[in-house]
């Protein structure tokens, strides 16, 4: 399974060695992982709620993971994304790309990000000393999604 | 035609509601008709569902544009754009 929606915590190493696994045509991973931060717009952050959408996160997760694969000369991936609460420190997200080389490993696990973070339904509420606020979403995320349009040729 | 919204995240919190079934005519058959029908209820929800409001629309758990047409049965669900990762 490709996708998870968990609240428990991850073990990037784990998960890794998981997905390349004997597999020799392995020669490249390439790794990400979100952090919860301890402030945000200017103010301290003392916890974090994840909210999500069950049923359309893990279809939308797992279109992004399907396109990656088709646009990029990937073999596996797998992304982790947790809800509930959270507190600084604590790990949001794991995204896990394994191909043969580096270049391909690299822009796919980028392309997971920036659609997640455009296309996937989950949502923070973050605890500050002035309040729970829900956080905005970033020009700057629309922006980072834009730049993989239109569809680059899987042929690289 | 019958069919079941889901309001998530700040615009449930803004509406009081995590969703309902409601019984439509025919001719508001796409995702804006249905926004307008609800807005038309004031209050709450001629605030959270504004034009001017930037809100994400999601036909039976894909996302969806305001010309996408809605059938019966269909689950639609609204929310604010999204903040994951």
């Amino acid at each position: 399974m490709p996708v998870r929606i968990q609240t428990k915590d991850f073990d990037a190493g784990a998960e890794i060695a998981a997905l390349r696994r004997d597999n020799a045509k392995v020669g490249a991973v390439a790794s990400f992982i979100g952090v919860c931060r301890d402030a945000n717009d200017g103010d301290a952050v003392t916890k974090m709620t994840l909210e999500h959408y069950p049923g359309m996160t893990e279809r939308a997760l797992e279109k992004i993971a399907s396109e990656a694969k088709h646009r990029w000369d990937v073999m596996d991936v797998l992304v982790i994304h947790r809800v509930g609460e959270l507190k600084p420190t604590d790990q949001i997200v794991l995204v896990v790309v394994a191909g043969a080389h580096r270049g391909e490993a690299f822009a796919a696990c980028e392309f997971i990000m920036d659609y997640l973070k455009t296309r996937a339904p989950f949502w923070k509420k973050e605890e500050t000393p002035q309040g729970a606020r829900w956080v905005e979403a970033r020009v700057s995320d629309d922006e980072a999604a834009q730049r993989w349009e239109p569809p680059k040729s899987s042929a690289a | 035609m019958k069919v079941k919204i889901l309001y998530l995240a700040s615009l449930r919190e803004q509406l009081g509601k995590s969703g309902e079934d409601v019984e439509i005519s025919p001719a508001t058959s796409t995702v804006a008709g249905l926004r307008t029908l609800l807005m038309a209820r004031g209050g709450a929800w001629q605030t959270a569902l504004a034009q001017g409001k930037v809100l994400r629309v999601a036909v039976n758990q894909e996302m969806a544009q305001p010309t996408t047409r809605v059938n019966p049965g269909d689950e639609i669900a609204f929310f604010p754009p999204v903040t994951g990762g």
